[in-house]
Parts: structure tokens; C-alpha cells; sequence
């Protein structure tokens, strides 16, 4: 073995050991921080989880259109099933810290600006966590170019509020909202107050008029609102990508490769068809289960709804929202924190970024030191590079040129994409249809035509590189 | 990222430093381009791309005759099948 797969191991329980010493701090200086160390570990199983299975939604519709691979569709099907199936308990039981998005065209367009990003930087928001966990400089890139191009998004003012219609303008104006926000100022605050907030929310039960807890949560939005319409997708994928392969190789061991037996097997080995993909899903769904869970359990013990309100009682009162509030989910969400890490810079630096509805108002900029989201994060990243450093897949990778005009055009349009929807890949799509909103939904159908149109652009520019390297030899 | 002619039916693709989906696209067009029983020598760095690639040559009958890595890094060897 080399002296660094020798020092893999070591750097990994390292990771492991600054995590934990971290917990065990904090929670000597005040018991509260358990909040925080619950946010932390659960990232961390996360990261962890991601990287074993290389697990990205950018995958999971581009390999698709890119390659005709459909295996990371089936991961994130299994993950939402078992989200939904375990949180369901928690949502019946009245524990659940969710709350649907108002739903509507924009979260469609959305989902496409973000699915075109997704496709040009390499990864989604979660994935690109991961990938710098492995080492990835570009990876880190684009976690720079979505925080950056969030925190100036939910800000911006000026000439960006001459592309406000009137109607936003006014319907935020009369929403009441404290003087200190100026609602009527700023492309994002008009059209969150003068636009979004509009919108209904819709959960799958509620449609369906299914009023008692357990059926409400189990059929209504497990059933109906995933089982069904995710089986139904993997119809699809099967047969346009994976189906003609399958027959293939049956066809070449001798087998019969007609009738519905044979489709049904070829259905079900394109679900197990890669071990650590379901694996991971697996994980994944049940973790972000339990992750809210957790949180309930901790804000019924603390009696708050939010940690902006343990933070005042420890005497922090920095960066909290008008409202007192922090940005605390209560589940695996991944932007948010990225918009605020740079924005308390931004803040350190000068710019009065707390009159608007996004940091001001609702989830504050704290002290990135202290904010629970942005340790989530952060051991994710953790977790994925111990995943990566014990299985000798670390390596500093660094960037290009190319590859930083991509991370960084990417990411931009991840971040006005995740500010548009609400949310990300995580937050907008895997959360929201786990839960029964149908929402997710609406930015997963825009996502897969953003990832479409990314994957024609990524052919085309591919194919030219493609042509003036074999311009020196015939093929 | 290096595409080249090495001899007589052998190509290699070098996709070091490149992450999904270039690594992948780029297999792909190179065995599009090549002849039946061709070998395509493949290093990339990018684990993920790893996936995408294996499956893409099950699901087309390509056969990885041979795949080794260390540190991160991958060398695989891709042999073309019949269409």
C-alpha cells in the first residue's frame, strides 16, 4: 500500500474525531446544542450515504437522456418511497416539521432553470456536496457559485425591480409586513409576498379529501402521492432504456423474451440492478425519515418551533430574523444554508442584506458557526469524504477552465433556481414529494426538461472537442 | 481530455479532472466511433462516472475486460461489440 492510501484511514477518523469533539463540546456549554449536533450527524450519514452509492439526482435524469442509464431514476424512487413511508408515521402522529410550497407554474420554470444548471456543473446541490467531499475542487466551485448567487438573488434590488409587474408590487405592498423588510423593494420580497404566497398549497390527501390521520398520510401521500406516479415513472424508463438491453442479454442466454413474466423480471432487475444505489436509497429514505423525527422530538423537549428562539436564550441574538427565527427545516434541506453562509460574509463586509423577506424576515443570517443547517452541511461533506478517504477514492481533483465556466454559469442557475422554487433537488423535489406535496412534483417535471435541454448542449459541445482530437487520425 | 489512436484498433481517453457527465459522454462518443472488437484504454477520476460507464456498456454488451485503480484514479479497458 502507498503512504496515502496508508494515511486514508487516518485522516477519516480524524474527520470523525473533529465531529465528535465538536458534539461533546458544545453540548458541555450548553445542552441546546444537541440541536445543532442532531442537525450535524444526520448530514453526516447523509454524506456518507451519497458517496457509497454515488448518489445525484443531476444523474438521475441526465445519465438518462445522456447514456441510457436509468440507475440513479430508481435510486431516488426507492429513497422517496422509504422517506415517505417512514416520516408518514411521523406526519399521522402530528410531529412533522414540513410544510407544502404553494404550487404553480413557477415552480415548474423553476425546476427547469435548476435542471439546466444541474446537468452544466455535474452534479445537484446535495451531489455537488458530496463530490467535494471526494476531493473535487470544481465540486467546491459550485457550491461557491450557488451561495454567491443566492445571497445577491434574494437581495437585489434596484433595476431588478423594473421586472416586477404592478400586481406583485402591490399585493406584497398590502401584505403588512413589518416596515423594516420594505416588502415593496426587491425582485425576490415582490415576488414571494406579491406572487408566491398567492399560490394554494396542495397536499395529495387533502385532494383527495382524506381527512384521517394514518390513511391521509399512508394512502393519500405515500400511495398516491409516490408509490404510485414513481412505479408508473420506472414504466416509462424501463421500457424506452432499459428494456432493450435486457432482451438482448436474454436473448443471448437462450431465454424467452416475451410475455408479461419476462417483463416483470426485467422491470425488477432494473430496480436491483446496481446493489449500492438501492442501498444507499435505502438509507437515504429512512435516515431523512428519522431526521424528522428527531427534530420533532427535540423541539417537544425544548418546547420551541425553532432554534432561533433556544439561540436568544443563550443570550445570541445576532443574525436572528425580525420574527426571531433562524432557518431550522427540520429536515435534510441543502441551499438555504449556502445562501447564508455568504451572506453573513456579505453582511460582515458592509452590505445591509437583512431588509428582505429571505434572510430579514424568515431565516436570519447567524453566525455560520452556530447555525445548525450549515453544520449539516458541512458533515455531509464530512461524512463523504470518510466514505471516499476508507475506501481509497479521495483525490484532489482540481479544476479547468472549462470546467470552472460550467461550475460557475451552473451554479448560478442552481441558485436563482432553488430561490424561484423554494428549494432544491433536496428541498424542492426529494422533500416535497416525499411528503405528499404536490409541488415536488412540479419542480421534478421541470427539472427532467432542464436536464434535457442541458444533455443536447452538453452533446453538441462534447461532439466538436470530440472532433478536433480525431481530426489528427482517421476513425 | 486526450482522445488518441495508440495503434491498429487500440484508442485511448484520458477524462482526468473531468466530472459527470464528460467522462461518460465522452465513452460514449468514442465507442460510437469505433469498430466492432476495438479496445478503448479509459483513465478517469471522477467515481460516479464509473457507474454510469459500467452500465452504459452492460445495457450495450460492450465488454470491460479489464478495470484497475488506485488513489482515485481508474483504468479501464472497454472492448466494442457487435452493434
Amino acid at each position: 500500500m502507498n503512504e496515502t492510501a496508508n494515511n486514508n484511514p487516518r485522516w477519516a477518523f480524524f474527520i470523525i474525531g473533529f465531529l465528535t469533539l465538536l458534539t461533546l463540546v458544545t453540548y458541555s456549554i450548553n445542552e441546546y446544542y444537541i440541536y445543532l449536533a442532531a442537525y450535524l450527524w444526520f448530514g453526516f450519514v447523509y454524506g456518507m450515504c451519497l458517496q457509497y452509492g454515488r448518489f445525484c439526482f443531476s444523474s438521475a435524469f441526465r445519465d438518462l437522456f445522456a447514456v441510457g442509464v436509468p440507475r440513479m431514476a430508481v435510486g431516488i424512487m426507492i429513497a422517496m418511497v422509504l422517506f415517505g413511508t417512514v416520516s408518514a408515521f411521523v406526519t399521522a402522529t402530528g410531529n412533522s416539521t414540513f410544510h407544502p410550497a404553494p404550487y404553480g407554474i413557477h415552480s415548474v420554470i423553476a425546476g427547469f432553470i435548476f435542471g439546466v444548471g444541474m446537468v452544466l456543473t455535474g452534479g445537484c446541490a446535495s451531489g455537488s456536496l458530496y463530490k467535494a467531499g471526494e476531493g473535487n475542487v470544481t465540486a467546491m466551485l459550485v457550491i461557491l457559485s450557488i451561495s454567491v448567487s443566492q445571497a445577491v438573488f434574494v437581495d437585489i434590488g434596484g433595476w431588478a425591480n423594473d421586472w416586477v409587474p404592478y400586481s406583485w408590487h402591490q399585493s406584497a405592498v398590502a401584505k403588512g409586513l413589518p416596515a423594516a423588510i420594505n416588502a415593496g423593494d426587491g425582485w425576490m420580497d415582490q415576488y414571494l409576498a406579491g406572487y408566491v404566497w398567492n399560490q394554494p398549497v396542495l397536499l395529495f390527501s387533502q385532494w383527495l379529501g382524506i381527512r384521517e390521520p394514518f390513511a391521509a398520510a399512508y394512502v393519500g401521500d405515500v400511495l398516491v402521492g409516490i408509490v404510485l406516479p414513481a412505479a408508473a415513472l420506472l414504466i416509462v424508463v424501463y421500457f424506452i432504456w432499459y428494456r432493450k438491453g435486457y432482451l438482448r442479454k436474454r436473448a443471448e442466454a437462450g431465454l424467452p423474451v416475451s410475455g408479461p413474466g419476462v417483463e416483470a423480471v426485467g422491470y425488477w432487475s432494473m430496480i436491483i440492478a446496481s446493489k449500492r444505489t438501492a442501498i444507499a436509497g435505502l438509507a437515504l429514505g429512512i435516515a431523512a425519515g428519522l431526521h424528522m423525527y428527531v427534530m420533532k422530538g427535540l423541539q417537544l423537549k425544548f418546547g420551541v418551533n425553532n432554534f432561533g428562539t433556544l439561540m436568544k436564550e443563550m443570550g445570541i441574538t445576532s443574525g436572528l430574523s425580525a420574527k426571531g427565527t433562524v432557518f431550522d427545516p427540520g429536515y435534510w434541506y441543502v441551499t438555504t444554508q449556502e445562501a447564508q453562509w455568504v451572506g453573513w460574509v456579505f453582511n460582515k463586509l458592509g452590505w445591509d442584506n437583512m431588509d428582505n423577506i429571505y434572510f430579514g424576515l424568515e431565516n436570519g443570517i447567524p453566525n455560520p458557526l452556530i447555525n445548525p443547517a450549515d453544520w449539516m452541511s458541512l458533515a455531509l461533506i464530512g461524512g463523504a469524504a470518510v466514505m471516499a478517504l476508507l475506501h481509497n477514492e479521495f483525490k484532489w481533483k482540481g479544476t479547468n477552465r472549462e470546467l470552472a465556466m460550467w461550475a460557475i454559469i451552473g451554479g448560478t442557475l442552481m441558485g436563482i433556481g432553488s430561490r424561484l422554487g423554494l428549494g432544491c433537488n433536496v428541498g424542492a423535489f426529494f422533500v416535497r414529494v416525499s411528503q405528499g406535496d404536490v409541488s415536488g412534483w412540479m419542480f421534478g417535471g421541470g427539472m427532467v426538461v432542464g436536464a434535457y435541454v442541458g444533455v443536447k448542449f452538453f452533446n453538441w459541445w462534447t461532439e466538436r472537442k470530440m472532433a478536433r482530437e480525431m481530426a489528427a487520425f482517421a476513425l | 481530455m486526450k482522445f488518441e489512436k495508440k495503434s491498429d484498433g487500440v484508442y485511448a481517453l484520458d477524462c482526468c479532472g473531468y466530472v459527470c457527465p464528460h467522462p461518460q459522454l465522452y465513452t460514449k462518443k468514442a465507442m460510437e466511433k469505433m469498430k466492432t472488437g476495438d479496445l478503448l484504454e479509459l483513465v478517469f477520476d471522477n467515481p460516479s462516472s464509473g457507474e454510469s460507464i459500467a452500465a452504459m456498456c452492460d445495457a450495450l454488451g460492450n465488454e470491460v475486460v479489464e478495470k484497475t485503480g488506485q488513489s482515485g484514479k481508474y483504468t479501464w479497458k472497454i472492448r466494442k461489440a457487435a452493434a
